[in-house]
């Protein structure tokens, strides 16, 4: 999953395609999170609580990357990475 | 481990991996966004089945509530949803495919090393009640989680300022 969304950051030139990569390596992450704190300290729930913190600070992080998103858009008309050169026009 | 629950693992493993290959790999954009949708239920049925039901409801609220609705809003104001994205460069591909085996291979390797052999049994756990969750949540003790949390909330007030002044009109 990390790995696809490794592949997915590289090769998408699609601003939102990109961000959609960027939730696949995040889940990736709490899901290795959650899992060695399953099977390696069961008594404890740090792995939980990190992934806890780490989801809504996705969320946070998603919803601003849109936000920035949609007003590129509105402003060039355009979202592919490559083309975007200049951040003022 | 029962057979059932092995089953079970393979199951949700599996459909994990081919939803998140299908995510990066269909051209359609809309449709990347439901794969993401299916990936993120997997996952959330993965917490399930680790006994960790609230983190499991928190990924279903949050991501499955939340994020793909707002992926797919952007989706469709900024692009046409019957579109499909141009080809690959083979040289974009090939960049992103060495990437993606560096990764596995690091990954991998480090799993393999480091516990192999302790991912072999599920030791028994309780499962976190809600109230146990808010008692650490808010504690400010040896293992509480309040700066964490005051910080964040901090955190959300500032996204949803940077939000309301980087989306307004002008």
């Amino acid at each position: 999953m990390f790995c696809a969304g490794v592949y997915g950051f590289v090769t998408r030139k699609n601003m939102i395609a990109m961000l959609i990569s960027l939730e696949l390596m995040l889940n990736a992450v709490d899901i290795n999170f959650v899992l060695f704190n399953r099977y390696l300290y069961p008594e404890q729930q740090e792995g939980m609580f990190f992934t806890l913190f780490a989801i809504a600070i996705a969320a946070a992080e998603t919803a601003l990357a849109i936000a920035i998103i949609i007003n590129v858009f509105r402003s060039v008309k355009n979202i592919n990475a490559a083309e975007l050169t200049q951040m003022k026009n | 481990m029962e057979l059932g629950s092995i089953i079970m693992y393979v199951i949700i493993a599996v459909s994990i991996v081919v939803f998140s290959v299908l995510t990066v790999t269909t051209r359609k954009i809309l449709r990347s966004a439901t794969f993401l949708l299916f990936t993120l239920f997997a996952a959330a049925l993965l917490y399930f089945k680790l006994d960790y039901e609230f983190l499991g409801a928190v990924q279903i609220a949050v991501y499955a509530g939340g994020i793909v609705v707002l992926f797919v809003f952007s989706i469709l104001l900024t692009s046409h949803p019957g579109d499909n994205s141009e080809r690959l460069v083979s040289r974009r591909r090939f960049l992103g495919c060495v990437a993606a085996v560096a990764t596995f291979a690091v990954t991998g390797w480090a799993l393999i090393y480091r516990c192999g052999q302790a991912m072999a049994s599920l030791s028994p756990m309780e499962n976190p009640t809600i109230h146990e969750i808010g008692v650490k949540l808010m504690g400010s003790g040896e293992d509480g989680y309040l700066l964490p949390f005051e910080a964040l909330s901090v955190l959300l007030l500032a996204c949803i300022i940077g939000g309301v002044v980087v989306a307004r009109k002008r």
